[in-house]
């Protein structure tokens, strides 16, 4: 995975960047994803280093931080563009068990097949999706409060639910052994949901960067009156995103069942947050109107790291939380600085 | 006014938001290539005169002829469909995106063909930039350029240029320098005045009266919601537009010896002391 996409993106094409010769080194800097970019390559090399001597860049030293980068990831992303388009959403974190059990109950307590499951947790994040977006455009509530309201009542009615079917907020599924490898193998160590997430990963970044739309989930975040008058339709694009974000979740949950062979109904509010802190720490502006997907990807990975691979090394596992906490903050304040070079960068010279 | 037909006309319309009157009986015409200064303190009805005009809200009574015909618009979308483009204080810009972005929000200039219809960066940049430089911005050099970092004027400017290129016909300009330092609203009269020499009908909407006397042919005073009074360009002095505007003598007198510049300036504001 490299920076390369994201650089030639943002590099001017007519006139190469004075001063700083060659590649544009500018060009890279004014990319909210350097930052982003910076921090993992911190964070790799100092786990690398105390992570040496226990396995840190053995296969499955890799493997595992990689592994749940991906399910991260495969949310995190959406999640980026709904903070990108100035919205927030935590539902998330009941989306996902909703989607796994959804999974569960279909395929595997009423033995459907496997792609019913499947499609059924895709139609269930679309619903939730749907809901939140819908009660967002339509009233003044913040988005915040509007998942967090629906995070509460999804997560309540996956249980009831569960209970209800299956009896149980616990199952076991087993898919067959096409689903399995498509949905929940191993390649070297890898689960299928690190390719799946590679291909959303292209998927994502067309949509954000290179196709006319993109630029219209930047519009919301940046200036959503001027939006609408531009004639973009503001309320059907932040639907389609929310819709997007939760059906994203419903498929990592899907995902996590096939690999794991099990779902549980718990709402997964951890997941709340490593999605919001990886979508920073990526680079993307709090209040909306800046961030690109390579820059998320490097968050989810530096977050991964963090998290998961402190096992690995020498590092007291106690310190992961402080770690994180600690990039946070620092991500906070280079986002600030990242976006004051890139108002005031030109490429010409300016007077 | 001219003998040719008017491009947007208001006969009596009203405005009113429940029991509260807006706007009454407010009837005014602009033809092509000429600039109408809407005047008027704060809360006197300019904001809702212009969302009347924008398509926004619909006149409780009264008409609104375009070239003539009986049009009402049901949509800011509509409105703009047939040529009435609006652009606000802040230029309904986007700070933290390219010049290019900025120029075809809405309206990207695409290249290859479905499902991998991609945003053509090069031709809406330099699309963007040779607008932006007809107009007379020739700071702006390059479309990457985020708009975050061009001045305000600029700004304005941008959304102007964007307006005339996208074929409007009637452009609304609502306090575009009442944000703005003296050298920056030069520049945005400036604009103004190659806009009306493009042939657009401009509504230009401001309470400094000195920034309507360098542009406007034509003026119409609001207060609390009618027009107080429509004169042509040389029939009323500074200080009586002012007088009409604040209804009192201090105003004049305050203003009166700034408006010495314009006159003999030829609209120009003195350059900057070195």
């Amino acid at each position: 995975m490299t920076d390369t996409t994201s650089i030639s993106n943002s590099e001017p094409a007519p006139k190469p960047a004075p001063a700083s010769g060659g590649f544009s080194f500018g060009a890279f800097f004014r990319s909210p994803a350097a930052g982003a970019f910076m921090g993992f390559v911190v964070v790799f090399v100092v786990f690398a280093i105390f992570g040496f001597s226990r396995n840190f860049l053995s296969i499955p030293g890799i493997t595992t931080w990689v592994n749940f980068a991906s399910l991260v990831g495969i949310i995190a992303i959406p999640v980026g563009f709904l903070m990108i388009a100035g919205e927030l959403d935590i539902s998330t974190g009941a989306v996902l068990p909703a989607g796994a059990m959804t999974v569960a109950i279909l395929s595997g307590h009423y033995e459907l097949p496997v792609l019913v499951g499947i499609l059924g947790a895709l139609c269930v994040g679309a619903i939730v999706g749907f809901i939140n977006g819908f009660i967002v455009t339509r009233t003044q509530v913040p988005s915040f409060i509007v998942t967090l309201a629906t995070l509460f009542a999804v997560a309540g009615l996956t249980l009831y639910l569960s209970i209800l079917f299956i009896n149980n907020t616990n199952s076991f599924y087993h898919a067959p052994d096409w689903a399995k490898t498509l949905f929940g193998g191993k390649v070297f160590g890898f689960n299928s949901s690190v390719f799946w997430w590679i291909g959303l990963v292209a998927a994502f970044y067309f949509f954000l960067h290179k196709s006319p739309k993109g630029a219209w989930v930047f519009a919301l975040g940046g200036d959503q009156e001027s939006a609408r008058n531009a004639g973009i339709p503001v309320n059907r694009l932040k639907i389609g995103l929310f819709m997007l974000c939760s059906t994203c979740a419903a498929f990592a949950g899907a995902l996590q069942v096939i690999t794991f062979n099990s779902a549980t109904s718990q709402a997964n509010f951890g997941l709340i947050f490593n999605t919001i802190i990886s979508v920073v720490v990526g680079g993307v502006l709090l209040t909306g109107g800046f961030g690109t997907v390579m820059g998320i990807v490097f968050g989810v990975l530096t977050l991964a790291i963090v998290t998961q691979a402190i096992g690995f090394t020498e590092i007291d596992r106690n310190l992961s939380f402080l770690i994180i906490g600690v990039m946070l903050l620092i991500a906070v304040l280079m986002n600030d600085t990242f976006r004051n070079i890139a108002t005031s960068w030109s490429t010409s010279k300016k007077k | 006014m001219s003998d040719k037909q008017p491009v947007l006309e208001l006969r009596n319309v009203d405005k009113s938001f429940g029991p509260i009157d807006v706007l009454h009986e407010i009837s005014l015409k602009v033809g092509e290539g000429e600039v109408l200064c809407l005047l008027g303190d704060n809360g006197a009805g300019k904001s809702t005169l212009i969302k009347t005009l924008a398509g926004v809200h619909q006149p409780t009574n009264g008409e609104i002829f375009m070239d003539g015909e009986l049009t009402t618009f049901s949509s800011p979308r509509e409105a703009q469909e047939r040529g009435i483009a609006t652009v606000h204080q802040f230029g309904g810009t986007y700070p933290l995106m390219s010049v290019g972005h900025n120029f075809f929000m809405g309206m990207e200039p695409t290249k290859g063909f479905w499902p991998f219809k991609v945003y053509d960066r090069e031709k809406a940049n330099r699309i963007a930039v040779e607008e932006v430089q007809k107009m007379g911005i020739t700071r702006i050099t390059d479309g990457d350029r985020l708009v975050g970092g061009l001045s305000g004027g600029e700004r304005q400017s941008l959304a102007i240029a964007r307006a005339v290129y996208f074929g409007a016909r009637v452009l609304i300009l609502d306090e575009p320098t009442a944000a703005l330092g003296v050298k920056q609203a030069a520049h945005v009269l400036r604009i103004v005045n190659e806009a009306k020499k493009r042939g657009l009908a401009v509504i230009f909407i401001t309470h400094q009266v000195m920034h309507a006397m360098a542009v406007g042919d034509h003026f119409a005073v609001l207060i609390r919601g009618a027009i107080a009074a429509d004169f042509r360009k040389g029939d009323k002095t500074r200080e009586e537009i002012a007088d009409l505007m604040a209804g009192g003598e201090s105003m004049a007198d305050l203003e009166a010896n700034i408006e010495g510049y314009m006159e003999t300036h030829e609209g120009h504001v003195p350059p900057p002391a070195h």
